[in-house]
């Protein structure tokens, strides 16, 4: 059990993008098990992606399955080199950070997504995901390219009411 | 010993509000907090969080003549002020209608019967002047939970009112 340190803005680690996981060995799984230590460590976070600990990989991990209330999910996963292969709609809602303490704001994601991704051991497996769990991969795989929810984040009065209605 | 001011600013919207009263305050050495700053039927104005060793007059006065200049209203409170207090809101309401008469009293009085904290509440007029409608956004917190907000606010569904209670889940990765 090693809990890492994260990484805060305006770290500027947090802006580069990571490298895909070429190797699938033992090391590889340890740090998913420290990264997994580090993200329930940390005040309660659904997601942790590499570069956050200062690991420029691309390896996001991910469980939506015991939010407050309960969201369409798949579970805890392990998501080494993702890949969203396909966007549908798109939905305003509420993000945080562990890399940005004391700060959320309203962010656009697409509503639905295909995701391709290999697992600790290198299989690859497709999920389709839809809201909360699809904006969670989203802000995860910002991450590998060195954005931050902050890039996105849109107005109050920019409003929800108004984005749903003119389209 | 440094203070927090708030400093409440109305005008006539024109552009250079902001940069002029931001110029000044920070050549006062002033610090700026959180702030809301928003056009309001061709008005502009400002709730601005301002930290500074200064007294409150003599903050008035170091801003007046940008405040005369401008043509602005400009006032400055002493506030117990704190950053880094973010609630997070876990409600968020809509309310839109044609006929307005009390419907901001109507809603939160109902909201307040149920304990529920207003952080932040936007109202709009949209349409035109002969078919106006408007607009309320209201975000807080809710203690009661989701379903007593939706219950308080169901009588009002009644009466040609359009509502809307979703959950604000914060999603954090
Ligand atoms: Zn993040």
């Amino acid at each position: 059990m090693a809990v890492l340190e994260i990484l805060r803005w305006p770290d500027p680690r947090l802006r580069q993008p990571s490298l895909p996981v070429k190797e699938f060995d033992e090391e590889l799984k340890a740090f998913i098990r420290d990264l997994e230590d580090t993200r329930r460590a940390g005040p309660a976070a659904v997601g942790i992606a590499a570069p956050q600990v200062g690991r420029q990989l691309r390896v996001v991990i991910v469980d939506c399955s015991k939010t407050r209330k309960p969201v369409p999910n798949h579970g805890h996963l392990v998501l080494v080199n993702p890949e969203i292969l396909a966007w549908e709609g798109h939905v305003l809602g509420r993000e945080g950070c562990l890399s940005v303490p004391d700060y959320t704001g309203n962010v656009l994601r697409a509503e639905r997504i295909r995701l391709q991704a290999a697992d600790a051991d290198g299989s690859i497996h497709e999920y389709d995901m839809e809201g909360f769990e699809a904006r969670a991969v989203q802000h995860e795989i910002d991450h590998l390219e060195g954005l931050l929810f902050l890039d996105r984040v849109v107005s109050r009065h920019s409003d929800v009411f108004r984005r749903k209605t003119s389209k | 010993m440094e203070k927090w001011y708030m400093l409440t600013v109305v005008g006539a919207d024109r552009p250079g509000i902001v940069a002029r009263l931001a110029r000044e305050l920070f050549a006062l050495g002033a610090n700026l907090g959180e702030a809301s700053m928003l056009r309001l039927g061709g008005n502009f104005t400002i709730m601005l969080m301002v930290h500074t060793d200064l007294d409150a007059r003599a903050l008035e006065a170091r801003l007046a003549p940008a405040s005369a200049d401008l043509n602005l209203r400009l006032h400055v409170d002493p506030i117990e002020g704190r950053l880094h207090q973010h609630v997070q809101p876990e409600v968020r309401i809509r309310v839109h209608e044609a006929d307005r008469a009390g419907i901001v009293a109507e809603v939160s009085e109902a909201l307040a019967d149920i304990g529920f904290n207003i952080l932040a509440l936007d109202t709009d007029v949209a349409g035109a002047d002969d078919a106006p409608w408007y607009v309320i956004q209201i975000e807080g917190v809710a203690p009661s939970g989701l379903e007593a907000v939706a219950a308080a606010l169901e009588p009002l569904r009644g009466r040609g009112v359009e509502l809307g209670v979703e959950a604000i889940d914060t999603m954090v990765g």
